[in-house]
């Protein structure tokens, strides 16, 4: 029975949203993501103007006996500084409703720190991957549509950067980053050290992708309709553009939600090093390290780790469940065994 | 089955050369000078001296020496550690590391495949859906936040184990079980997926329709394929494994080789960068050429390809 090839794509987009749904996992990952992109986004000009505010009066003591709660006067006079509340009603509900996290050595509120860190790790993973979309996808299918000698050498040197000890190289790549971006954006001390930090994680990360970029392209280069088009006449870039780039954009995407979490997970192993985001910008990676070093210190902080820890862990257990779902629902072979 | 292996043996050898090209134009590149380090800056003259000691004025004797020194095992002195050679370093800190990554990547082998056997055979059960649950959150745990979960718990609320350190055998579960999370997470997911297509396939059905119990079918019949993508996956495991985790050797202050790559690369030292790449390239593509020899073995259709 002969259907138009859009009837074919509506119906595959339609049959991969309901196989997305019908995972409850991918599902809840999905509600619980947006719904943490949503508080984080929501609340970012309350929290860009809080979350460097101390109050070295109610900062934790190397004893504590239960975690002080953020001082009220100290709160309220930040927000009203920064003249986006002027009701004190709602500022003291505020105050109730977030110091229950405590604060930091600094004394600096931990909920508010930890809300624009969980952007902020959101931001450099995102980044990251699209650095390793952009390199790995170029790079594999530049060495597919090339082929030959040039393939071969290309797909060498990803073997060849495979047996690189990945964490020196991300050290290495940050420091050899740092003396000629710092320059570049002289007086900027943190947006050149973002930009550093996901230019190096970014730059690692692309090698597997760029093994399954150049797969897909190899097996659609040899699909009939690609052939098809091919003898009616089409140019190699009007092939790259209405044929294979359509299609690998599947297994792009799957393989960018999949590399966030690791990015994420790479920013928080950096900053364990004290080579993430530098202090006073909170990053969740970061916020962790401080909470196991001060644990280390003095057991007794437990929430200087315990919620930080949870933040992280939980963004990246729901964008991991919302990778592995948008995976299964793109690639349907791998849940299509019978039961035993 | 010599041809192909001789080829293989002359690749892996060419890509540890090309290896140890990009990190030395990579420590030569990197700024950093490993013999300004510390608090105490020495006079400008003796650094010089220490260059033409070391042959580090002249990049390309530099180059030519280290190889040299390499082949033999002599990696030379180390620029951070004073009176220790990147050799006696590695020496003392690869066993330590090699004990605790073999112990994880087994229990991670013992522990992974069976859940995700388990997993696949009764695919969508609660037991399944708990299980991929927990993989998931095995990947999302960094390192540093579980290690610290289990020394408070094991050494700490419950002390039945040392809190740190390195000597005897109580010193072992904490770390081997900490660095076998993140492993254990992998292979089980490998072994699922690898299990969920073999079960689909025509041979499966032969068997069970042959009345061979389902049991048998699943751990051995379905089984003994569905391990091969574990087995290709165990090379890279293993290799980084073995040298050691900087987190896991930081939290439970075992002196072991992780902390050398990074602690290596943060002070610029040179010799000691070169010495844990070309350790860790050693190691990662001779296992995965054993183990494709393996796996060539194992499944005779697929053979030795370059």
């Amino acid at each position: 029975m002969p259907t138009s090839s859009t009837d074919n794509l509506i119906l595959n987009r339609r049959s991969r949203w309901s196989r997305f749904r019908a995972n409850r996992l991918a599902v809840a990952g999905l509600i619980v993501f947006v719904s943490i992109l949503l508080i984080v986004i929501v609340t970012l000009p309350w929290t860009v103007h809080w979350y460097n505010v101390q109050s070295l009066d109610h900062a934790v003591r190397a004893t504590p006996t239960a975690h002080p709660a953020v001082p009220y006067q100290a709160f309220n006079n930040a927000l009203q500084d920064s003249r986006l509340i002027s009701w004190p009603g709602l500022s003291r509900f505020i105050w109730q409703a977030t110091s229950w996290m405590g604060h930091d050595d600094l004394g600096r509120s931990l909920f508010h720190r930890i809300l624009p860190a969980t952007l902020l790790s959101l931001i450099i993973g995102g980044c990251a991957a699209f650095v390793a979309v952009v390199l790995g996808s170029t790079w594999g299918a530049t060495a597919a549509l090339l082929g030959g000698r040039v393939d071969a050498v290309m797909m060498r040197m990803v073997d060849v950067l495979y047996s690189l000890p990945y964490i020196l190289t991300v050290i290495l790549m940050k420091v050899a980053l740092t003396r000629p971006l710092s320059s570049l954006f002289d007086g900027h001390a943190i947006p050149a050290n973002l930009l550093i930090l996901v230019l190096a994680i970014g730059s690692v990360s692309w090698l597997t992708l760029a093994r399954v970029v150049r797969g897909q392209v190899l097996s659609l280069r040899k699909q009939p309709f690609v052939e098809a088009a091919r003898a009616n006449g089409a140019s190699t870039l009007y092939l790259l553009r209405h044929h294979i780039l359509p299609n690998v954009a599947g297994p792009i995407v799957v393989y960018a939600t999949l590399v966030v979490p690791q990015a994420i997970l790479q920013e928080s192993f950096l900053s364990f090093l004290g080579i993430g985001v530098q202090q006073p910008i909170p990053s969740l990676g970061r916020l962790a390290a401080d909470g196991v070093e001060a644990v280390n210190a003095f057991v007794g902080f437990w929430w200087l780790i315990a919620f930080p820890c949870s933040a992280l862990v939980v963004t990246l257990i729901a964008l991991n469940f919302m990778g592995d779902g948008i995976r299964d629902a793109l690639d349907p072979k791998s849940s299509q065994a019978p039961m035993i | 089955m010599i041809r192909p292996l001789a080829r293989r043996l002359v690749w892996a050898l060419t890509t540890l050369i090309v290896v140890y090209v990009i990190t030395f134009v990579m420590v030569v590149m990197v700024p950093g000078n490993p013999f300004q380090q510390s608090d105490r800056s020495m006079p400008i003259e003796v650094e010089h001296a220490l260059r033409a000691r070391y042959s580090m004025d002249n990049n390309w004797l530099y180059f030519w020496e280290f190889l040299g020194g390499a082949v033999r095992l002599d990696f030379g002195p180390s620029f951070t550690y004073n009176d220790w050679t990147c050799t006696q370093i590695v020496s003392q800190a690869l066993p330590i590391s090699a004990m605790i990554g073999v112990l994880a990547i087994l229990f991670a082998v013992l522990v992974g495949v069976p859940l995700g056997v388990i997993s696949a055979a009764r695919r969508n059960s609660w037991l399944d859906v708990s299980i991929v649950s927990g993989v998931l959150i095995g990947i999302s745990l960094p390192t540093f936040v579980s290690g610290v979960v289990l020394l408070t718990v094991f050494a700490v609320a419950w002390p039945i184990l040392p809190i740190g350190g390195w000597g005897t055998i109580k010193h072992l579960p904490l770390p081997v079980i900490t660095l076998s999370l993140p492993f254990i997470a992998y292979i089980c997911r490998l072994t699922r997926s690898a299990m969920l297509d073999v079960l689909g396939s025509d041979y499966i059905r032969t068997a069970l329709a042959k009345g061979v119990s389902p049991h048998q079918v699943i751990w051995t019949h379905a089984l003994k394929v569905a391990f091969l993508p574990v087995l290709s996956y165990l090379g890279p495991a293993t290799a980084q494994a073995v040298t050691g985790s900087f987190v896991v050797e930081k939290v439970f202050g075992v002196p072991g080789m992780g902390q050398h790559f990074v602690n290596a690369a943060l002070n610029a030292d040179a010799g000691l960068i070169m010495s844990t790449v070309l350790v860790f390239s050693v190691l990662l593509i001779f296992l995965n050429l054993a183990i494709d020899v393996l796996y060539a073995w194992l499944d005779p259709r697929i053979g030795l390809t370059i």
